[in-house]
């Protein structure tokens, strides 16, 4: 019942909100919607912790062989919590900020929501399906109502390259479902399938494409910075922080184990492809003016090694990317909350024309500064943790070049820094500039989220153990789904 | 049989209503009423009760999959007559005429989808032709409707001429007109058969306007008064797909090895042709003509595959798209702009036609949630089961893509667009109920399209 509610209560109070009138009204409503779906994932992973609770399944075109099944094992713990933590934190955080049609907005965000907790829930390919489409339909109509000035022809860039990888993805799946042994869509029949490996050579590509575009990886990333810049800030903050997660969670529920061959063989291009991300996006993200677009292209730094990171296919590299993926959510969403204020309140985001901001806003620039190193991973911050796992992880990788990965994928950390650093030392300290409006301290709510935010970098770089231990067995289960050893003892 | 009769009586009873009632809106509630029995008589043969029992020495049967297409396809009527058939007061003076000449496509329509001899096809192909012809220059005072009927008279003759030169080909090959073929005959495919059989091919490639037979159609549905151009590119269309797979799956069965090949290329470049055209237009009505030679590619799929799933993808198909063109067809009537411009700001002025008209485009488009993405589903399910075709369906999704930019762009201009100068027309509430009706109704059949489907194996 847990994962059903986890879906049901956003969709239901996203539809409810476009029936309401006032701004005020509807912006508290959605954050007790919010609220309430935190609550809901909290208690899935406390006191109602047991499968009875976790899994749900309803018939649902069972001509076809897909059900209305779904399920909530540790990866989706975590991700799920991700995304119930996130829309408090989104939506408390731009309090401030005001829209046009304010009912449309949130009731659009909320469904987004349940969009995004059904794909990380689904065990069925169709059905994952279903929902990997709605969650993207409601952010296109978000980022090219509320945008900037682009908005249109930007995000329909987005909604196309994503929908392109999408519809291959689901050749991809009609194909396994035609190869399973009962014509069923459901995870376990998909695990079950054997593929041979020259086929199961090209039908990677297809699942593949749809993943890549979502994270994105190199080459296929050109969407994001500009989609990142244009659309809303709120918005940005869900597809950056929640939905990129998605291409992971697709490697690795719904890709890696059910592929495990092609997997192992493309292993090398794929990594390839995620290191020359991590060094290609670093670098751009050093020149970068904007600091939407900084972190744009940091977020591709960051999810590049995450992938390059799932693909060395074992424990240490999983639980890494287990626990990054909700580390990197809640840190982007900092980043990108103090950018929002920075923007609304200076009127501005371009770095060359902010500065010295520490000396009349202490609080933000501490809370800045906290969250920054945080997205570096300096030692007890949750990054720390995540990054170390998975460098770990990258230097037992089987492939050839692991050494080669990893120093490529190591000098991705030190350009963050640069990066990182640089932005800090010129946006907040350095000499004041003049700016249009008189600088003043964060508001309350603004203080309470940062300050959350910040609790829970310090509590995960201190403690990571209160989330791993959530993902260890699936962790382990994982890593035997996808061992392919057994075909070189022939 | 019960559709077929009333259908011929209702075409006559709504000829007199012209000269009997004198009120337009009388006129058309007897449509609406006619329509309404026709579905109704209909369902009750699903069900087992026939009125008439007449012997056709097996040239016509009526079979479950027969009955549900009707059905889809008088339901489909049906809506288009609760949305448009006001709209047809404006294209001339004898309305009662219009509804006419539609019962008997109906009629027709009852002989194409039931079949069993190459006759009957022909006579039901010629039954929803000449009346098409007619409507399509119904516009008299316009030269741009004249032209569309001429062109479309002589292309139809024409493709007609050819069916009939297949037909007689055919019947010198297997001495018979019955499509329920006798293997013992065909064991041997020769060149009177092979001839018949492309013959057949091409005219009944013109009919649904697959390419490189579509040339007509873009000209033709522009031409056309809109209303009649919605009937013409939803029902019709899907009618002629069905009659089509009936032929292909009775009469060919045994030569699928010669003829599949054709049927995938002629697919492709259907797919190509108007999803790549489509992009090109500025004006919706003339987008539309190119995105039913589009969609036209897609339920080629349910000939190519040729299996359950293609059959079970047609007839989602068929209500999918005839819910969505219908739709979007209904407000392009009404608008005084028929470019993308004219939509600007739709969405600010009338929010629920735009909420609906958002649902119909991405029918079309295929995003799930929607009726269309399922009817696509079924076809690239159904396709993905022949061997070797994934080539096939891997260019059809590539080609889907393309489709979003032209839809999307109906919908970026309706939300994202600022208001144009001149004013939106204003809809009428009952018009904007029974959009939203259908809309959900698309939403509907996209969760769960057993409820349609179902009633094929009941």
């Amino acid at each position: 019942m847990i994962a059903f509610f986890l879906i049901i209560v956003p969709l239901a109070a996203g539809l409810l909100s476009f029936f309401m009138k006032e701004e005020k009204a509807v912006k508290r409503f959605a954050f007790l919607a919010s609220l309430a779906s935190l609550a809901v994932s909290v208690l899935g992973l406390t006191t109602l912790n047991t499968d009875s609770y976790l899994t749900f399944s309803a018939p649902w075109m069972s001509s076809l062989g897909s059900s209305f099944s779904l399920k909530l094992d540790g990866m989706g713990q975590v991700l799920c919590l991700l995304t119930a933590v996130a829309y408090p934190l989104v939506l408390g955080g731009s309090w401030q900020a005001s829209y046009k049609k304010p009912n449309q907005f949130f009731g659009l965000m909320l469904l987004a929501q349940a969009g995004l907790m059904g794909v990380f829930l689904a065990s069925d390919a169709l059905l994952f399906y279903f929902f990997w489409e709605l969650a993207l339909v409601p952010m296109y109509f978000l980022a090219s109502q509320w945008g900037g000035e682009r908005r249109i022809s930007v995000t329909f860039k987005f909604f196309v390259y994503t929908f392109l990888g999408s519809v291959l993805m689901l050749i991809g799946i009609l194909y396994i479902h035609s190869q399973t042994a009962d014509h069923s869509f459901s995870l376990a029949s998909f695990y079950k399938v054997q593929i041979p490996g020259r086929t199961q050579l090209w039908v990677f590509w297809l699942f593949f494409a749809a993943f890549a575009v979502k994270m994105p990886v190199f080459p296929f990333h050109t969407w994001q910075p500009e989609t990142y810049e244009q659309a809303p800030t709120a918005t940005t903050m869900i597809l950056s922080g929640v939905m990129v997660k998605m291409g992971l969670l697709g490697l690795i529920r719904w890709l890696m184990p059910v592929l495990p061959i092609a997997s192992y063989q493309w292993g090398d291009t794929v990594m390839i492809m995620a290191v020359i991300g991590i060094i290609y996006a670093s670098l751009i993200a050093i020149r970068q003016d904007d600091l939407k677009r900084l972190i744009a292209y940091s977020s591709i730094a960051h999810l590049g090694l995450m992938c390059a990171a799932v693909f060395s296919e074992n424990t240490s590299a999983a639980q890494g990317v287990m626990i990054q993926l909700f580390n990197h959510g809640v840190n982007i969403i900092g980043l990108w909350i103090i950018v929002e204020i920075i923007e609304r309140r200076y009127g501005t985001r371009k770095i060359s024309e902010l500065g010295g901001l520490a000396q009349q806003a202490p609080v933000m620039a501490t809370f800045f500064v906290i969250i920054a190193l945080a997205n570096i991973a300096l030692p007890l911050t949750n990054g720390f943790a995540g990054e170390f796992l998975m460098f770990n992880g990258l230097l037992q990788a089987q492939s050839k070049f692991y050494l080669l990965f990893t120093v490529l994928a190591g000098l991705g950390i030190i350009l963050a820094a640069v990066y990182t650093l640089n932005m800090i030392r010129k946006t907040f300290y350095g000499e004041a500039v003049s700016l249009k409006a008189p600088v003043t301290d964060l508001k309350l709510n603004e203080k309470l989220v940062l300050g959350v935010i910040v609790v829970i970098i310090l509590w995960l770089g201190i403690h990571p153990q209160s989330l791993l231990g959530v993902t260890d067995s699936f962790a382990k289960d994982w890593v035997n789904k996808i061992d392919i050893s057994y075909l070189f003892r022939k | 049989m019960n559709a077929l009769i009333i259908s011929a009586v209702l075409g006559v009873v709504m000829m007199f209503s012209g000269i009997l009632l004198k009120q337009k809106t009388a006129v058309r509630n007897v449509a609406i009423a006619g329509i309404l029995l026709l579905l109704i008589v209909n369902i009750l043969e699903m069900n087992g009760t026939t009125f008439f029992k007449i012997d056709t020495q097996g040239m016509i049967l009526f079979d479950p999959f027969a009955l549900l297409f009707n059905t889809v396809v008088f339901a489909a009527v049906l809506l288009y007559l609760l949305l448009s058939s006001d709209s047809m007061e404006k294209v001339g003076v004898y309305y009662a005429e219009y509804f006419a000449l539609i019962f008997f496509i109906l009629c027709g329509v009852t002989l194409v989808t039931s079949f069993k001899s190459l006759l009957i096809l022909f006579l039901g192909i010629e039954i929803i032709s000449i009346p098409l012809y007619i409507l399509t220059g119904s516009d008299k005072r316009n030269l741009k409707s004249n032209e569309a009927s001429l062109k479309y008279f002589l292309l139809g003759t024409f493709s007609t001429g050819l069916m009939l030169m297949g037909i007689a080909l055919l019947y010198g090959a297997r001495g018979t007109f019955s499509t329920v073929v006798n293997p013992m005959v065909t064991a041997t495919p020769n060149i009177l058969l092979l001839g018949g059989l492309s013959l057949l091919l091409f005219s009944m490639a013109f009919k649904v306007s697959a390419a490189p037979f579509h040339f007509w159609t873009p000209d033709v549905y522009d031409g056309a008064p809109t209303v009649f151009t919605s009937f013409m590119a939803t029902i019709v269309k899907v009618v002629a797909f069905a009659g089509f797979v009936r032929l292909f799956d009775d009469a060919f069965e045994a030569q699928q090895p010669q003829w599949r090949i054709w049927v995938a290329v002629i697919t492709a470049v259907t797919l190509f042709i108007g999803n790549i055209t489509a992009v090109f237009q500025q004006s919706v009505k003339r987008m539309l003509a190119y995105s039913s030679i589009a969609q036209a590619g897609f339920m080629l799929f349910a000939l190519y595959a040729m299996n359950a799933d293609g059959k079970e993808g047609l007839l989602i198909y068929t209500a999918a798209y005839c819910a969505a063109t219908i739709g979007i067809f209904a407000v392009l009537a009404r608008m005084t702009d028929y470019t993308f411009d004219g939509f600007n700001g739709l969405a600010k002025a009338e929010p629920l036609v735009a909420g609906a008209l958002t649902v119909f485009l991405l029918s079309l488009a295929g995003i799930p949630l929607t009726a269309g993405f399922m009817a696509k589903f079924y076809m690239l399910k159904a396709a993905l089961a022949t061997p070797g075709s994934s080539w096939l369906v891997v260019f059809a999704v590539l080609m889907a893509v393309v489709s979003v930019y032209y839809y999307f762009r109906v919908i970026q201009a309706m939300y994202f667009k600022s208001p144009a100068e001149t004013a939106h027309p204003s809809f009428p509430a009952f018009f904007k109920w029974v959009l939203g009706i259908l809309a959900a109704l698309v939403i509907l059949l996209g969760l769960f399209p057993e409820l349609l489907l179902g009633r094929l194996y009941f």
